[in-house]
């Protein structure tokens, strides 16, 4: 399995560098990745319907617990085939959509990155790499959001949805940093055993927030929804891909995952079912008031994952099994729906609903897919939309509480879907043909036979759902760890409630099909509400933060060293003066102290005076030469403090210095007097108060007592390990030997850079 | 001892301080070598300072023992002061650079980034 | 800085400063010395003969570039490191001796090939960056 998610990183490096081979056939080609993937996932179909599970282990970090552990059961395999599936109509169909483009290979590269990450993702049975594979996912959409990088609408969009969805990465590394924390395993599959433990740890509530706002964000629930629509500026196999079919149902499957993990209870339903419901409601309502088709489509597949949220928030078997078989329905009616618009959009130039009609007169291929994924998208038998639909309705009616106002708020957003369908997926086709459209052609069989083979498998899954229900509905409802009682998909279920319910979808559906028709006057009406969305607000918000973070970076960012440098000592004096003033015992042993005898006091008198002089001399000459006598009072300190090695590098360096300053001083300005008086005031009285700062923690250290461990560990074993007796140096070449190494290869450095500094800059001057 | 040498490095450290937060470029460099000097003397300071007993064993004897000189920060700062001579080298290469190249010694007009500046 | 004085004695101070810097080197180890301070005798050596008689004569003694003394000493510097592994599977940086000690110059072992690692580097360095600069000024 490592390689099969491997295959698509691989891919798309190797584009990297063979990029411009890679133009018009050749792209068709790479449309093999995914079909040889999805027969690879297919041959596993019979082990995992079956109910075995397949481990697979590569450690990655141990130490850490993060590994790149696989697992394929039920729901992975069931989203490994979407992925692969899905992703193989899609590259053959790119391959005649996007054929003259010139950025084709870096289209493709994102695309088969896309594919791994989301391929590792749903395999991955490790909240690490799951997360990782998450964020890669959420990149990827960015650069194909924004693959049309000209258009300032594009790079909006792309990082409004690179924002939602990375901030959800961010909640999901929360998530499961601390589930990881309470369960002790990283390991989702260890996490089963451990339900009770995760449940009721105090962490419970807020891991459970965190992994919500992580699917909710992924998966475009209200209030975070409206990333998607923007999303769609992306090519519309891009939008058919990752924004309809797989990518924004991470989060559905992230929730499906974290079942049986973290369903504890009241809240889990409470939160799910209320957000799943407003979601699907609200940008059902949506659909109305769109005309353009994409959008349209945008706001219907948010419904849809607002359907899927809601089944999983109800949780029962039903539920969980209507979810699994509408993640189908969805896939194979929404990207066919999406496919089909690309070709409008492609052939016609315009997606405005209102304008198009007719169109099977030139494309009826495209008509005939339109037609049958519009018939699945409202739920018409026989197809497996019916099959779904019916599942949805007898999972709210039979759950516990609110039965008949969950199955109302169900009907409604399915009569909403259906026009969704009808509208994109029938109404192009429909009436007169305009003039304008006359002399439009069939496209390539590559773009119109992905869409009809999506659903033409939509009817025969509906016609035999027993096909779904062996490979996928069981396995899945296995993997949910409730107590599994056996069932049977089925077309007809006799003359019930559920029926009754199905017949008014449909015909409520149609009675708005035909009387309902997109204006432009409606989304007009519908955009002056748009300064009360989340959209907007939350723009707002990050307007906000941006004008913030400009004035706080401008600020502190001023582009002075004197004020960086004032910032940090006046914050360091703040704290650590804050420390000493709060807790401040200073008692000196006198006794414990070195005699003060008159030889020092000279050193340090002309120490100080060199210190004093080197700060205030006009002159720099003078300014050198007292810095050289600083410099030969520290090697006598050193020599009289038992440190002869000290002294006698302090007084040769020393002698370097004076050399070098006196050779390059000469080629210098003369001071100037740049800074006023209130100024140097300023700085003298910050770098004295951190002075005296530094003297006050070298009294509070040196009354604590000295850890000597080391220090006797080099004394007793200098000359038994290393034959040596001059400590010091013994340290320099054998006990730190590899230090010392390094310390000399930065001295190197250090004159490697001068040299170059000097004489590459005057060679490439005296050329000119 | 131990007290005035503290207050010693407290005067290096915000004569180094002060320095560094002037315009000319040669008074930052000036006041990195004393801000290196002051922490030369913090690491030895904080050692402890022992007189007249150098980290060297006796010829006769084969383990150091009685009252002795931390070798430690001797170490540290041995390699300390010949690093912190090639930083100055660099040092005072870069600003006899951009004073041929910009012909300023004010650290002011080189707060851009722009070649133009 | 033309003075006969000065000119003169650096004929004489430059072998007995180098003598004096490969002394200091040997005795590191067992005294205060070693390699770093070695080479900055030495650096200060070569830079006192190049006041007195002029970069190029003393250039011309060098024979080649101090430059080229860098990457000699990391080189010895490192092979003593690994010396032990090569010679006797040890550890990295294991001390190795040479058993009787060698008149003059004393015990020989892994740590003063170090040592004079150090000593090539310090003298490279601080050579190569007060003759680029004096050369440039």
């Amino acid at each position: 399995m490592l390689g099969a998610v491997l295959l698509g990183f691989l891919f798309s490096l190797f584009l990297v560098f063979a990029g411009s081979y890679f133009r018009g056939k050749l792209a068709v080609l790479s449309s093999l990745i995914p079909i040889s993937l999805f027969i690879y996932f297919l041959t596993f179909l019979p082990q995992v319907s079956a109910g075995e599970v397949i481990y697979e282990n590569h450690e990655w970090i141990p130490s850490f617990g993060v590994n790149l552990s696989f697992t394929l059961d039920g729901l992975a395999l069931l989203f490994a085939l979407m992925i692969t599936g899905v992703g193989s109509l899609v590259f053959l169909y790119t391959a005649a959509y996007l054929k003259d483009h010139k950025y084709l290979d870096r289209f493709y590269g994102y695309l088969s990155l896309f594919m791994a990450a989301m391929l590792g993702l749903v395999l991955s049975d490790n909240l690490m790499s799951l997360f990782i594979f998450w964020e890669l996912t959420s990149i990827s959409s960015f650069y194909l959001i924004g693959f049309n990088n000209d258009k300032a609408d594009s790079r909006k969009s792309a990082l409004t949805a690179l924002g939602i969805t990375g901030i959800g990465g961010l909640l999901l590394l929360g998530g499961a940093v601390l589930l990881g924390d309470v369960a002790g395993t990283y390991r989702i599959s260890e996490m089963l055993m451990l339900r009770d433990v995760i449940t009721d740890s105090p962490h419970y509530l807020l891991i459970l927030l965190l992994i919500f706002g992580a699917a909710f964000t992924k998966s475009a629930q209200f209030p975070f929804h409206f990333w998607l629509p923007g999303a769609m500026k992306a090519p519309t196999p891009v939008s058919t891909y990752l924004h309809s079919a797989t990518m924004v149902k991470a989060g559905v499957y992230l929730l499906f995952r974290m079942t049986p993990v973290l369903n504890g209870g009241e809240i889990w339903h409470t939160i799910l079912i209320s957000v799943g419901a407003v979601t699907m409601v609200y940008s059902a309502f949506h659909i109305i008031f769109r005309t353009d088709l994409k959008g349209i489509l945008a706001y219907s597949t948010i419904s849809a994952l607002g359907i899927l949220v809601f089944l999983i928030g109800i949780g029962t078997q039903a539920a969980l099994i209507a979810a699994a078989v509408f993640i189908v329905v969805h896939a194979l009616y929404k990207a066919s729906l999406f496919l089909i618009t690309g070709i409008i959009d492609h052939e016609t130039g315009t997606r405005d609903v209102t304008q198009l009609a007719g169109l099977r007169k030139v494309m009826m291929p495209v008509a005939i897919a339109g037609f049958v994924a519009a018939l699945i998208s409202g739920g018409v038998p026989p197809t497996l939309g019916f099959v779904g639909k019916d599942l949805i309705y007898e999972a709210t009616l039979h759950f516990k509480d609110n039965a008949i106002f969950l199955t109302i708020i169900a009907i409604s957003t399915n009569v909403l879907l259906f026009y969704a369908g009808f509208v994109a997926g029938v109404k192009p086709f429909m009436g007169k043909l305009p003039e304008k459209f006359e002399k439009l052609h069939l496209p390539s069989p590559l773009m119109w036979l992905p869409p009809l083979v999506m659903t033409l498998a939509g009817l025969v899954f509906g016609l035999f759902p027993g096909l779904i229900e062996s490979a996928f509905a069981k396995p899945i409802a296995m993997t949910q760890a409730i107590e599994f009682e056996d069932f049977h998909l089925k077309l007809w279920h006799g003359f019930n409630t559920i029926l009754g319910l199905s017949a008014i979808t449909l015909l409520l559906g149609t009675v708005l099909y035909f009387t309902l028709k997109p204006k432009h006057a409606l989304e007009n009406a519908i955009a002056k509400l748009d300064v009360i969305a989340p959209k907007d607000l939350l723009l707002k918000l990050s307007e906000g933060f941006a004008v913030f973070s400009r004035l706080w970076t401008n600020f502190f960012q001023t582009g002075y060293l004197r004020h960086y440098l004032s910032i940090i000592v006046a914050f360091l004096i703040l704290l650590l003066g804050y420390l000493i003033f709060t807790d401040f015992s200073l008692e000196i042993d006198f006794s414990t102290l070195t005699e003060l005898t008159i030889y020092e006091i000279s050193i340090l008198l002309m120490l100080l005076s060199g210190v004093l002089y080197t700060v205030f001399t006009k002159s720099r000459l003078a300014a050198v030469a007292a810095l050289g006598v600083v410099g030969l009072s520290f090697s006598l300190l050193f020599l009289f403090y038992s440190a002869p090695d000290l002294a006698m590098t302090q007084f040769s360096v020393d002698t370097l210095t004076v050399i070098l300053f006196v050779l390059v001083l000469y080629k210098l300005p003369k001071y100037l007097k740049l800074s006023d008086t209130g100024l140097r005031i300023k700085h003298g009285v910050l770098s004295i108060s951190f002075g005296i700062l530094i003297t006050l923690l070298i009294l509070r250290v040196l009354n604590e007592p000295k850890n000597t461990e080391i220090t006797e560990y080099y004394a007793e074993n200098a000359y038994k390990l290393a034959r040596g007796k001059n400590i010091v140096n013994v340290i320099l070449v054998d006990f730190r030997g590899i230090d010392t190494m390094i310390e000399i290869s930065v001295l190197i450095v250090a004159a490697l850079g001068v040299f170059g500094l000097l004489k590459l800059r005057l060679k490439s001057r005296d050329k000119k | 001892m131990e007290i005035i040498l503290a207050i010693i490095t407290g005067v290096l450290y915000a004569s180094g301080i002060y320095m560094i937060m002037r315009r000319s470029m040669v008074k930052l460099i000036l006041g990195i070598i004393l801000l290196g000097n002051g922490v030369n003397l913090l690491i030895f300071l904080l050692g402890r300072i022992t007189k007249g007993e150098p980290p060297i064993i006796d010829s006769a004897e084969k383990v150091l023992e009685g009252v002795y000189a931390d070798p430690i920060p001797q170490a540290l700062i041995l390699t300390a002061i010949v690093i912190s001579f090639g930083l100055q080298a660099f040092a005072i290469i870069l600003v006899k650079r951009t004073y041929k190249v910009l012909k300023t010694d004010d650290l002011d007009q080189l707060n851009t980034t722009d070649e133009d500046s | 800085m033309k003075t006969i004085i000065l000119k003169s004695a650096s004929s004489y101070l430059l072998p007995v400063l180098l003598l004096f810097s490969v002394f200091i080197l040997l005795r590191g180890h067992y005294l205060p010395g070693g390699g770093f301070v070695g080479g900055l005798v030495a650096a200060i050596a070569f830079v006192l003969d190049a006041f007195s008689n002029g970069l190029d004569k003393t250039k011309s003694v060098l024979k080649i570039h101090p430059g080229f003394l860098m990457p000699l000493g990391l080189l010895i510097a490192f092979l003593s490191g690994v010396s032990p592994i090569i010679f006797s599977d040890l550890p990295l940086m294991t001390g190795l001796w040479v058993e009787n000690p060698i008149p003059v110059i004393g015990a020989i072992g892994s740590a003063l090939f170090f040592d004079l690692g150090v000593y090539l580097v310090v003298i490279g360095a601080s050579l190569t960056i007060i003759f680029t600069i004096s050369e440039s000024a």
